[in-house]
């Protein structure tokens, strides 16, 4: 390999927003406290010895084995010497002997897990088998028998911790730098020609880190419980030297005289186990690997005026007026949905339209209240069949009256963009629509599994009887998609809300399912809410179209209008012209809209 | 001036009896300097194709020709052949490392594909040429993945193929995971960075409409196989092979309601 220069050094601002991250962290009330253990834990360690290190040793004969005094705030061991400034002292040798161990098991761990990333495939074979071996084994076991090969005595004590803590984290590397590595950007480094080794160096290490260090945090306290462990069982630490698990073994003697200094000892122990926790917490929060979601209540923005809904039906099944999803982002708040209203007619086909991050799906999970806390839902009405879904100006997902539980689970139905992940894997897809006519048909078990084989039989799965006892994956994208609808058919749904339920399959399939839905409005007189990227579906497919920007509905029309080319809305006519259509012609460029486009949020005035 | 040329190339995944085969059997060529379309619905094999022709999985028999050698299995100079064969990945957000800047990204490609360029300083230069080949702001060098959009993300991805200095390029759905409001830009790109550098491009995707405006010739792909090649307009616009003429058919158009499709109810493995 020949020697590149040193790569283009990383800009500040990776660096910085991780900095912000740990500040934040640390200034968490969990990160005070531990970085004040942490600090308290450094010191002792480090002045431990010097300050009480004489003390410790001075041996007064005259007294053996006394009870806490004022001198001796826990008391004298056997040989007189005063157990408190020997428990602080100690602090060093067992917390130096835990670090260590860890920081043995963690370098070999990494070396051994992601050995099989960079060598051929027979090595990564034989450190598997090895691993797996080694992983039957309980730990401290381990441990035991190494240090009995090695010889007892604080270095053999540290390296029998280290080697018993290696497969561990041989493992754990191994897993994350398997995912690390079957990513794209790891492929593409391949394909650039990059090298094993700086593939592994620069995009699965930086990529597995994290974890890594906060697993070694917390495992430093398993360590130093184990170090003690073995002090304590005599294959530790050796005469004249001590830890805590010697001076716990010592203790023990004495413990139905005076048991002041096994407490002591133990909630020496405690603390320093907790530290090494309670810093592997601090860490995952700040690598953003558990963030506990920070509950701070905003007050409702000045109520502006309420969204006028810009196409209003007689009788709706779905009535939605001011509706606004607000969702926690960083310090504060996003609004991905700010005032929508709109109406859904009995047995109409309505189509929501929108790009990413428009807010369109959001807006069909609030009607529905799929959308759980931290995300907060406020509409100043959502009637579904003339129930009011909203209590106090919110929707929420936990609703209070059965009964309109019940209602929302027989007649509005909800089917998911990737029927790959909406069916539970483990479960006979039978099973799964069954358990809806469980649950909101009031049937028993029998004819609910009766209803989801004639179900699935509508929605046109061959041989619905035996393919119930069938798993999701051992169905197509297609049919797993059409068993999806075949749940919501279990009751006599009113409305049927589809969020893209065709962007993860293929064309031809995606007629089946359309033509599928559109029987479903047909025959059954379900209303149907279609959420697409894809405005030429839409159009073709729907009666009315609701075009979301931002958050908000800047224009509703009809298919019809919308084919025709009478949208009005500036955003609607741009998306219009940026699909790519078979008429256009070949070699000409593709219409745009720039990036930085800005179009007004405002809608086009009411149509009817 | 490179040519690509797949000859009966064979893509078996797992071994012995859980054996797959992906591709089977696929000849196509892509003279040099032409954009050809591969298209086909997931499961169809195309984007094998594409990982075996760059190498992330070997072909079980067939040749890749880059230019005339093979490149298949190839070891040494042959090897560094198959470099001139770069690929833009579907999705930007996962193909580019998310704790590398801009800048780094197209960097790691210069280190190791211009050893002309010896300093920092040269390469960065050449980084800010590329940023503005693909008509992002220079100044973004420093900025991370996760604080670009989409369609920057994938700018930034075409310039790390770039960098590279290819002269082939396999866009594979390169458009699939951005908004429509976006992919004319990306692909307007595509199509300027060919022919300025005269790059030979094979173009995976399943949007037809988009393949019939960019390339010049297309193969339409079914369950490992070509069902039916050729100039891209005789292709769409008067498919002969039944699959390409239901392919066609079910692209949703604007305004025209989706031409019902008889349901099969026996058998359909879907």
């Amino acid at each position: 390999m020949t020697t590149l220069p040193p790569p283009i050094p990383a800009a500040p601002a990776a660096s910085s927003s991780s900095r912000h991250a740990l500040v934040t962290a640390l200034r968490s009330p969990l990160g005070i406290v531990a970085s004040l253990l942490l600090v308290t834990l450094i010191l002792l360690a480090t002045f431990g010895p010097v300050i009480w290190g004489e003390t410790a040793k001075v041996a007064d004969l005259t007294q053996l084995s006394m009870a806490p005094s004022a001198a001796h705030p826990l008391g004298t061991d056997a040989g007189g010497r005063d157990v408190l400034a020997r428990l602080l002292s100690a602090t060093r040798i067992s917390v130096v002997t835990a670090v260590l161990a860890t920081a043995i098991g963690v370098t070999l761990g990494v070396l051994l897990g992601l050995l099989p990333t960079v060598a051929p495939n027979w090595v990564a074979r034989v450190v598997n088998s090895i691993l797996g071996v080694a992983l039957a084994f309980p730990s401290l076991l381990l441990a035991i028998v190494v240090s009995i090969i090695v010889g007892v005595g604080v270095v053999s004590v540290t390296l029998a911790i280290g080697l018993a803590m290696a497969p561990a984290y041989a493992r754990l590397a191994q897993t994350l730098g398997a995912s690390a590595a079957g990513r794209d950007y790891v492929d593409a480094a391949r394909v650039l020609g990059v090298s094993r080794f700086r593939i592994l160096t620069r995009h699965v290490l930086p990529n597995v880190r994290d974890p890594l260090i906060v697993n070694a945090s917390i495992g430093a306290g398993t360590a130093l419980v184990a170090s003690t462990g073995l002090s304590f069982l005599g294959l530790g630490v050796q005469a004249p030297d001590y830890d805590w698990g010697r001076m716990l073994n010592e203790s023990l003697d004495g413990i139905f005289v005076n048991a002041a200094p096994t407490l002591g000892l133990s909630a020496a122990i405690v603390f320093a186990g907790v530290t090494f926790a309670l810093v592997g917490e601090t860490l995952a929060r700040a690598f953003g690997l558990n963030r506990s979601p920070r509950r701070q209540r905003r007050r409702r923005g000045a109520s502006n005026d309420e969204v006028a809904p810009l196409h209003v039906v007689d009788d709706p099944v779905l009535r939605v007026r001011d509706l606004q999803v607000r969702v926690p982002r960083g310090d504060g708040w996003a609004d991905p949905v700010r005032g929508v209203s709109f109406d859904v007619g009995r047995g109409e086909i309505v189509g929501v339209v929108g790009e990413s991050g428009s807010g369109k799906s959001l807006t069909c999970m609030a009607v529905a209240a799929l959308l759980e806390e931290p995300i907060e839902v406020a509409a100043s009405t959502v009637q579904f069949e003339g129930t009011e879904l909203t209590a106090g100006g919110r929707v929420s997902s936990r609703i209070s009256s059965a009964g309109v539980a019940h209602q929302l689970g027989a007649r509005m139905a909800f089917v998911l963009q990737d029927p790959a992940t909406s069916l539970n894997p483990a479960l006979h897809v039978g099973t799964q629509v069954a358990e809806v006519g469980l649950l909101h048909g009031g049937l028993d078990r029998k004819s609910a599994h009766r209803r989801a084989v004639d179900r699935l039989d509508a929605v046109r799965i061959p041989d619905a009887a035996q393919r119930a006892q069938a798993y999701p994956h051992e169905f197509s994208g297609g049919m797993r998609q059409r068993a999806m609808i075949a749940m919501g058919l279990m009751g006599e749904p009113a409305l049927l809300i589809a969020d893209e339920p065709t962007t993860a399959l293929d064309v031809t399939v995606q007629r089946e399912v359309m033509s599928l839905l559109a029987e479903v409005n047909e025959v059954k007189g379900t209303a149907l809410l279609f959420v697409s990227h894809d405005i030429a579906l839409v159009s073709s497919f729907c009666t009315r179209v609701l075009v979301m920007y931002r958050g908000a509905i800047v224009e509703d029309l009809t298919a019809a209008d919308l084919a025709a080319g009478r949208a009005r809305h500036p955003y609607t006519r741009a998306l219009v012209e940026a699909i790519p259509h078979l008429e256009a012609e070949p070699g000409t460029a593709f219409a745009t809209i720039a990036e930085d486009a800005e179009f007004p949020t405002e809608p086009v005035g009411s149509r009817s | 001036m490179t040519e690509l040329v797949l000859e009966d190339v064979r893509v078996r995944y797992g071994s012995g009896s859980s054996a797959h085969d992906a591709v089977k059997g696929v000849s196509l060529t892509v003279a040099s300097g032409r954009t050809v379309g591969l298209v086909g619905e997931s499961g169809s094999g195309k984007s094998t194709i594409a990982r075996a022709i760059v190498g992330l999985h070997e072909p079980h028999a067939g040749r890749i020709l880059v230019d005339g050698t093979d490149v298949v299995r190839a070891h040494g100079r042959t090897a560094v052949l198959r470099r001139d064969v770069q690929m833009i990945f579907q999705d930007a957000s996962s193909s580019l490392d998310p704790r590398m800047n801009v800048g780094a990204s197209i960097a790691e490609a210069l280190e190791v594909r211009r050893p002309d360029l010896k300093d920092v300083k040269a390469r960065r230069a050449e980084v800010a040429r590329l940023l503005e080949v693909v008509e992002l702001d220079p100044a973004r060098v420093g900025d991370l993945p996760s604080q670009l959009s989409g369609g920057q993300r994938q700018r930034v991805a075409i310039a790390r193929a770039l960098a590279a200095a290819p002269r082939v390029l396999l866009a594979d759905e390169i458009t699939s995971a951005l908004d429509v409001s976006v992919q004319g830009t990306v692909l307007n790109l595509l199509r300027k960075v060919q022919q300025e550098l005269d790059l030979t491009v094979l173009f995976i995707s399943h949007n037809l409409a988009v393949v019939r405006q960019l390339c010049e010739e297309v193969a339409v792909m079914k369950n490992g196989l070509l069902v039916e090649s050729g100039p891209t307009t005789r292709v769409i616009d008067a498919p002969e092979h039944p699959y390409t003429r239901e392919l066609v058919r079910a692209v949703p158009r604007l305004g025209v309601p989706l031409a019902e499709t008889p349901l099969s109810r026996s058998g359909d493995p879907r």
